[in-house]
């Protein structure tokens, strides 16, 4: 019998792992932003195994908004990203590094 | 039913009908053509919805089931964040007109920012949380990279945006928890779940969550690390608009969600905010020290500042409260002066931001830099200013609700931190001069700007203009 345990617990497992995602990865943006995402829809398991549970309706709602939120997001993200990439010529997470200190 | 609760809700309606009606009105006319126009537009829309705010009064009210909290506390964030985008907005046209970027989206970007911090302040609801908060996001993103053909500009806009991402997750997956262990999203029933010795661990989970995400927000140590780099990389007009509304939207939000959802359980989170106010405090005024570029020193500067006003917070009290108000009032008031001359410094028509550039500036221009010197001393927290006041009031609630070490610590770190305020003093009186010496003169609305806040710092000691009222009614409200 899966229960509430279960999904909690793979939503707090791919939430982990968008969390070392973010920062372990050295390599390339849009992996950042691939582990964005991540962590939003484990935020949306969660809120909906617990809806499900609970018999009440809020978390549902609540999930959909997340979802066009993280839509709109990843819209401003990619474009923030292409604007970078043609001053710099890269999108690599090393090379984001002109201001330091 | 319906048309009361849209009746309270009329203020952010009016501003985002405005901003989506100019966005669409530009974009099929004169598009930059209008930019100068609608950015006093903005302005004046704002300053008119605070002064519709601020004299509607009229009580505790709730709209749609408790989702949006109109009350003093609300109305009072509401006024101060439209008054200080509207000074910033006014200041920024000279300047974005000059440098080339008084670009339409501009002012509109502004205007659906302000409409999130005001659905921010007023949120009585996890969702109305998450989206008063996003909406300012994702405006402020945009902005930080308004500068397109510029490196530091798109890496600024691209580090703000994926730090602002994470911290919204972790917000997220706070408020996730809290929704699943207390049942529903509204606080006051969270606030019932959550009363008592001990918190479910699933709600402190949560609750820890959320702190670290709203942290991120208002750059208090150890979640600042995109601070420097967004302050130092966005556009000078753009960092003025940072280091003010955002921030008082930011802790007024952090100030609802303690008390109106977890007012219960203060000795759960007075600890943990008062560490966060401590090591901001220290880190502010420690990591300052070695800074060259006054944009990135302003933003360490703020860190500091936030650390103080958590302060206020982490007292728990109706006083605590009231303090952080006032003190952030009195930050905003500061940093619009501040910010007035930074973005008056240039030469041969570039801006130039390096503190070393500002050697006897005092003998080109004595006023500016009687004016700075004000401002600077406020923000240093010397006595006779009103920053000191500020500073006094927090270091008194933390001392009045126990927190004898935090107030001890404040004041040590305020110490430390003036050093590198005294600095700019220093070497604009007595420093050497140089080749490359900043271009005298400027625009009058900055000097304007930069008098008023100067004199503001000055003339506020005798009754703070009366804003300590307010900030108590304010305080009343949102604790009982």
């Amino acid at each position: 019998m899966i229960g509430l345990e279960h999904y909690l617990t793979v939503a707090a497992v791919l939430f982990v792992i968008g969390i070392f995602g973010i920062f372990l990865n050295r390599k390339n943006v849009i992996i950042l932003l691939m582990s964005i995402e991540l962590i939003l829809l484990s935020v949306n398991i969660n809120f909906v195994a617990f809806s499900s549970f609970l018999g009440d309706l809020a978390g549902q709602v609540f999930t959909l908004f997340v979802l066009t939120v993280a839509a709109a997001e990843a819209a401003i993200g990619l474009a923030i990203l292409v604007c970078f990439f043609r001053n710099r010529g890269t999108i690599a997470v090393e090379d984001v590094n002109v201001m330091k200190g | 039913m319906i048309s009361a609760d849209l009746n309270i809700i009329l203020p952010e309606i009016v501003l985002a009908v405005f901003a989506m009606l100019t966005l669409v009105g530009a974009v099929y006319t004169g598009k930059d053509k209008l930019a100068r126009p609608m950015l006093w537009a903005t302005a004046a829309v704002f300053a008119l919805l605070a002064l519709w705010i601020g004299t509607a009064g009229g009580g505790d009210r709730t709209a749609f089931h408790g989702m949006f909290i109109d009350d003093a506390f609300a109305r009072f964030a509401k006024v101060t964040v439209l008054i200080s985008a509207a000074a910033v907005l006014v200041m920024s046209e000279g300047y974005m007109a000059r440098h080339g970027l008084l670009r339409f989206e501009y002012p509109v970007l502004v205007a659906l920012a302000a409409v999130g911090m005001m659905v921010m302040v007023s949120a009585g609801d996890l969702i109305a949380l998450y989206m008063g908060l996003e909406l300012q996001s994702l405006a402020l993103y945009v902005v930080a990279s308004l500068r397109r053909d510029s490196e530091t500009s798109t890496e600024a806009g691209l580090k703000y945006f994926v730090l602002g991402s994470l911290s919204s997750g972790l917000l997220l997956y706070g408020a996730s928890l809290t929704y699943g262990y207390a049942g529903t999203t509204l606080f006051p029933g969270v606030i019932e779940a959550a009363t008592g010795d001990h918190l479910s661990v699933g709600l402190l989970i949560g609750l820890v969550f959320m702190l670290s995400g709203l942290a991120f927000k208002v750059s208090a140590v150890p979640f600042h690390m995109w601070t420097p780099d967004v302050y130092q990389g966005s556009p000078t007009p753009v960092t003025a608009f940072f280091a003010t509304a955002p921030k008082v939207a930011a802790m007024a939000l952090f100030a609802r969600l303690l008390h109106d959802a977890f007012g219960g359980a203060v000795a759960d989170w007075s600890q943990v905010v008062a560490l966060l106010a401590l090591l901001s405090m220290f880190l502010g005024s420690i990591a300052a020290i070695g800074q060259r570029d006054i944009k990135r020193l302003m933003a360490y500067s703020s860190i500091a500042h936030m650390g103080y006003a958590l302060m206020g917070l982490a007292a728990g009290t109706d006083f605590g409260v009231q303090a952080m108000l006032v003190y952030m009032v009195i930050y905003v008031t500061m940093n619009v002066g501040t910010f007035a001359f930074i973005m008056s410094m240039s030469r041969d028509g570039r801006p130039v931001t390096t503190i070393d550039s500002l050697g006897l500036y005092a003998r080109k221009e004595p006023g500016r830099a009687l004016a700075m010197l004000v401002l600077l001393f406020s923000l240093a927290g010397v006595p006779p200013m009103v920053g000191f006041f500020g500073k006094l009031y927090v270091l008194r609630a933390a001392y009045e609700a126990g927190l004898i070490w935090l107030a001890v610590g404040g004041m040590i770190a305020s110490v430390i931190g003036a050093y590198y305020y005294l600095r700019i003093v220093y070497l604009m009186y007595f420093g050497e001069d140089r080749e490359d010496a900043l271009d005298s003169g400027g625009a009058p609305v900055l000097w304007g700007f930069l008098v008023v806040s100067a004199v503001v710092m000055v003339a506020g000691v005798v009754n703070l203009f009366g804003i300590e009222g307010a900030a108590a009614a304010a305080a009343a409200t949102l604790v009982n």
